[in-house]
């Protein structure tokens, strides 16, 4: 009688989310139409179903996502028939919550925080599930399964709840909240297998796929309508995929032929790069540069 | 590499950056090809040397003192197992933190230098393993390079750790293992300098020991953790994780408090009904008859119950600033049950060092270890955590801060 990782990770995962269902007010789970996502929405259908969710989804919407993740994110929406928040980093523009970044390197990453901080008080979430792996960063690697947010949505890395066995502290004053990451576990290869075992399905980008793109500092960008090219960059049309889902202004594509899962799955079996070290230029800012978002209230 | 069907083993490891704890690690993901290209330019410094406790130390703080000061979780997996390694700081000061690390391991590396033998820092890390219920140790002894592979010094170590065996009960087996971290030597390939060692060297001990009988397979328990009702189909289901022994269909149940009976209906997933459900798995039991379920109450077979208790005693780690006295009140969280509960007394200490038990002790400070009786405000359904980690342990947290302050491991009621 044993489960294989996959299966106890599952278990964990399901564990943690009905910890927060169960204590928490007003959980939310942040749903992106990335994969870390579609997997804690089947993961939320395995913990919750036949019921519905016992929480809303929301997505933070920067207005420069990838118009094939949009689609998906509404389609996957309708299928499971739960309701979905979109908190708009355009609105928190327009109502002057933040400033846009200008030049042809502006990104609305940072940006993300302020709206997403804004939409979890408006609504008065307790609880935000992420689909955040340790893997992927090393501030991450260092961060709690349930995460305290003091009443700013800042992160303490020195000074974190000590986390025992399966037991979760969730408890919290008016105006905090818990990052909750019921992936914490999980490596890219393992989402990507889960994927595969689930058969669920993903955002074409994920698959390779021709695309207008330039080079940029060693990476590969989307031509789009956010981005300005600077001298000397050059659009070339080539066969690509995306590792992971972020704005287009600051996500890179890699270049691959895999169109199939099997194939995909392969490819990250064998890779030698992280998928943050590839794809996202919002980590390269400095050496603790996740770690600084992290303590600004970012997901 | 697609090790779809492997199991999995949590491991612990301890110590600071001069045991040679981060050179073993990055050595292990290296050699198991965990670290990746981008990765790997991130750990040079300035002068271009590669400084692998980079690799761990993943906050600001930590790399500006050169020290971990709290858990890091790296993962790597090889063609028998998966691994998560939870990489705990080896000071005294972050013992709370080397705790939060151990309570799920599986298995702990204690790293010895062999220049210096067991030390202080040895017997406590060891101590802590045991406290926390981990059942396989493993003493790595290092840096032998620089003890000319000496076997006589590696049996030094063997001979010193065995001294202070008894006082590691909870610990079913421990291994021995020479190795250079920084060569390599017998962590991922056997050593061609120590043809003594008859032993296998540390990866392949990772992969191969036994852990299916670490968890206790005989006795159900089942804490309810949530209820999941649908109104359109009348569907109601006790939600939660299998802590200990086997559910099955027909089985006759116990739900506490309560003490009534009733027989499992079926196990609901969403993958569809099981025949059976065992620990770690987290499923839906529905009950053949309509009683009052709810959350915290324990499902076990009525012929091995577990104590039903308001007193208990517990081994307690301490780890907030404010120390835990006699009267001290906190919010006491037990499986899937909250409470609240008052420390009745304190019988001792343990004082590390010299791994003694030092009655009359009027508090525990911040990292201090103990036993304690406590009081709660209800009746918790628990078992010794010897017997299951799951049941046999609770948090206390401080009901003004709302900070985890207590990490308790119960003797007995």
């Amino acid at each position: 009688m044993k489960l294989t990782h996959l299966q106890t990770l599952e278990a964990e995962a399901i564990h943690v989310m009905r910890e927060v269902a169960a204590e928490l007010e007003k959980p939310v789970l942040l749903f992106s139409g990335g994969k870390d996502s579609i997997v804690l929405l089947r993961l939320a259908e395995k913990a919750f179903r036949p019921a519905r969710f016992p929480f809303p989804l929301m997505h933070v919407d920067t207005g420069h996502n990838f118009p094939e993740v949009i689609a998906f994110r509404d389609r996957r929406v309708a299928e499971l028939g739960e309701r979905l928040i979109v908190a708009s980093v355009q609105e928190s523009i327009d109502a002057g919550r933040v400033v846009e970044e200008t030049g042809p390197r502006a990104s609305r990453n940072r940006l993300q925080t302020t709206t997403l901080l804004d939409a979890i008080a408006e609504h008065g979430f307790d609880a935000a599930f992420g689909g955040a792996r340790r893997d992927e960063e090393r501030a991450r690697a260092k961060e709690r399964i349930m995460s305290f947010r003091d009443d700013f949505g800042g992160w303490d890395p020195k000074g974190q709840r000590p986390e025992l066995w399966n037991i979760y502290n969730g408890r919290i004053r008016r105006g905090e909240h818990v990052r909750v990451f019921p992936l914490s576990n999980w490596t890219e290869l393992d989402v990507w297998q889960y994927i595969a075992t689930e058969g669920l399905e993903v955002p074409s980008i994920y698959y390779a796929h021709e695309r207008e793109v330039f080079r940029r500092d060693g990476m590969l960008y989307a031509m789009s309508p956010f981005v300005q090219l600077i001298d000397g960059e050059q659009p070339f049309t080539d066969s690509v995929r995306y590792r992971t889902v972020g704005d287009m202004s600051c996500t890179g594509a890699v270049r691959s032929t895999a169109t199939l899962l099997d194939d995909v799955v392969a490819e990250i079996a064998a890779t030698e790069i992280t998928e943050r070290g590839e794809t996202r230029a919002d980590d390269r800012v400095s050496e603790a540069a996740m770690e600084d978002r992290k303590v600004a209230g970012y997901f | 590499m697609l090790a779809t069907s492997s199991d999995l083993l949590r491991l612990a490891t301890a110590g600071s950056v001069d045991d040679g704890k981060s050179t073993l690690i990055g050595r292990l993901l290296h050699d198991a090809k965990a670290i990746l290209a981008d990765q790997l330019d991130d750990l040079r410094g300035r002068d271009g040397e590669l400084d692998l406790a980079r690799l761990t130390d993943g906050l600001r703080a930590e790399r500006e003192q050169g020290i971990t000061i709290d858990v890091a979780y790296r993962y790597f997996a090889t063609a028998r197992r998966t691994f998560i390694l939870a990489d705990t700081p080896g000071h005294v000061q972050y013992t709370r933190n080397m705790v939060t690390g151990a309570s799920t391991a599986d298995l702990a590396i204690v790293l010895v230098d062999a220049r210096n033998g067991v030390v202080e820092q040895t017997r406590r890390h060891a101590f802590i393993a045991s406290l926390l219920g981990i059942p396989h140790l493993v003493v790595a002894v290092n840096k032998m390079d620089l003890v000319d592979w000496s076997e006589e010094v590696f049996d030094g170590v063997v001979r010193d750790v065995c001294a202070f065996r008894d006082q590691l009960p909870s610990v079913r087996d421990v291994a021995y293992v020479p190795i250079s971290a920084l060569r390599g030597d017998n962590v991922v390939e056997p050593s061609d300098e120590m043809p003594w060692y008859g032993g296998l060297p540390l990866l392949e001990q990772l992969e191969t020991v036994e852990i299916e009988a670490d968890r206790n397979a005989d006795e159900l328990r089942f804490p309810v953790q949530y209820v999941i009702r649908d109104g359109a189909s009348d569907y109601r289901g006790y939600a939660g994780q299998v802590a200990g022994g086997v559910l099955r269909p027909g089985d006759e149940v116990l739900v506490l408090p309560s003490g009534r009976v009733s027989t499992v209906e079926a196990i609901d997933t969403y993958d569809g009904p099981l025949a059976e459900a065992f620990a770690p798995m987290s499923v839906t039991v529905r009950l053949a008859d309509d009683l009052d379920v709810s959350r915290g109450d324990l499902i076990c077979r009525p012929g091995d119950r577990p104590a039903l208790a308001r007193d208990l005693v517990a081994d307690v780690c301490w780890m907030a600033d404010a120390p835990l006295r006699p009267g001290g009140r906190y919010a006491i969280k037990h499986a899937t049950h909250s409470a609240r509960a008052i420390v009745d007394a304190i019988d001792d200490r343990v004082e590390v060092a010299a791994l003694q038990r030092e009655p009359g002790a009027a508090e525990l400070a911040l990292n201090d270890i103990g036993r304690v009786r406590l009081r709660t405000s209800k009746p918790l359904a628990f078992d010794a955590y010897a017997r299951n980690r799951a049941t046999g342990s609770f948090i206390l947290v401080d009901e003004a801060t709302n900070d985890t302050v207590g990490a308790g491991m119960i003797v007995t009621s």
